[in-house]
């Protein structure tokens, strides 16, 4: 499944990382608290949070993942805007809560 | 090592893949049957060329070449048309296959140069010996510079230059609280490793570890330094600050156990797993700590021999 399916299927707003939807994605992982991510995200991943703060680009960034779907309406920086499309992250923009978009995500057989 | 057999090999595989599409002269000049010799030996001069394919109503209806256009001169027969002096049954090779057919047939005919034809006969180019010997220079160029690029990330800097023992060190200075720039230095240490073409294994554990590392000084520390150390047995991690310092040691590495004020928290650290996702991604850890002076952090990564090879 590529980013740019899951930007359709949830309906989700682009906010940075435009001309990278094109990768594949390997499973996801959700949290907010970037230790765990660090250590329990794998590659290729999409990680869904509701944290929008320039450490997310980086955190995607040192894991490989393949996109970030931010949730509850939580709006980006421009500092992590500009991060984001500088190392070609597709940051995902939904209102809907991370429990409503995981299942979602599990739904369309994004393990 | 043994290196001129492969080069062989190369070439002949070469010949057998390339097809005659990929080196023929696709800017085929060509000449009607009506020109006449003296015209001819214009044509051949201004162009440059030893031979032409003869084209009447878009078909190949035969070959002109430089021997014709000698023997004329000889017999002084200039004014002689090419139709009445070309080559009628003329030889010619299909787009579509290997350039190995091409090379047999110039060492059975000793001809100097084939047209052309595709699979329905019509004339889509020239194909000379230089052709094929541009051809296949050009493909072992292509390779070539992909070989360079590949060795060139293998480490050099590891194997070319002679010491007792070498080691890259890399040196990033971390403000602290300075969370824009959070993690800036492991992604450069990461490029680094990639660089260096160290394995993909490694280089996430390394970026793991360092990016905790380098978090750590940013919420705990009064600021410090992230010292990367790279020699062909082992990758070390050193994170150094000037404080405040870390009272008891043994309550730090517990999971769990974050000392990180709220307002950090809410922003996703504090999560108290930093020094144990280290532990779990390094070979060796060891921390030490003085309040009042500071904290140091060392992460050591043994590479295996495939590791420090880059390979």
């Amino acid at each position: 499944m590529l980013v740019r399916e899951l930007v359709s299927s949830l309906d989700l707003q682009i906010a940075a990382g435009e001309g990278s939807l094109d990768k594949s994605v390997s499973g996801g992982y959700a949290s907010d608290l970037l230790s765990c991510v660090m250590a329990g995200a794998n590659e290729g991943n999409v990680w869904v949070t509701l944290q929008a703060h320039p450490n997310v680009v980086a955190v995607a960034g040192l894991r490989e993942l393949a996109c970030v779907i931010v949730t509850e309406g939580a709006q980006p920086d421009q500092e992590t805007l500009e991060r984001a499309n500088e190392t070609g992250l597709p940051l995902l923009l939904t209102s809907e809560s991370t429990y409503r978009i995981v299942g979602r995500l599990t739904a369309l057989g994004v393990e | 090592m043994n290196r001129v057999p492969t080069e062989l090999t190369k070439v002949q595989e070469l010949i057998y893949e390339l097809k005659i599409h990929d080196v023929m002269c696709r800017d085929v000049i060509t000449v009607a049957p009506d020109l006449s010799m003296y015209e001819l030996k214009d044509v051949l001069r201004v162009k440059r060329i030893s031979g032409v394919p003869v084209v009447l109503d878009g078909a190949l209806v035969g070959m002109i070449s430089m021997e014709n256009l000698i023997l004329a001169l000889e017999r002084g027969e200039l004014s002689a048309t090419v139709g009445e002096k070309m080559t009628r049954n003329v030889r010619a090779v299909q787009a579509q296959e290997s350039v190995v057919s091409a090379v047999n047939l110039f060492a059975r005919l000793g001809y100097g140069r084939f047209p052309v034809v595709d699979e329905q006969g019509s004339l889509v180019g020239i194909l000379t010996k230089g052709d094929i010997v541009r051809g296949l220079l050009r493909q072992l160029e292509g390779q070539w510079h992909d070989e360079e690029i590949k060795r060139y990330r293998a480490s050099h800097i590891f194997e070319d230059i002679e010491s007792d023992q070498t080691a890259l060190l890399l040196r990033y200075r971390v403000d602290p609280k300075d969370f824009v720039r959070g993690g800036e230095a492991s992604s450069k240490i990461k490029r680094a490793l990639e660089r260096l073409g160290a394995q993909p294994g490694l280089i996430r554990r390394v970026a793991v570890a360092t990016y905790e590392a380098e978090i750590n000084i940013m919420i705990h520390s009064v600021g410090g330094e992230l010292i990367a150390e790279l020699s062909p047995e082992r990758m070390r991690i050193s994170a150094v600050d000037n404080g405040p310092g870390i009272p008891d040691v043994e309550q730090a590495l517990r999971p769990g156990f974050s000392t990180a004020p709220d307002w950090i928290r809410e922003l996703g650290f504090g999560a108290g797993m930093g020094l144990v996702n280290i532990k779990r991604c390094a070979d060796e850890m060891a921390l030490t700590s003085e309040v009042g002076v500071g904290t140091r952090l060392v992460i050591t990564f043994t590479l295996s021999d495939d590791e420090s090879e880059g390979r």
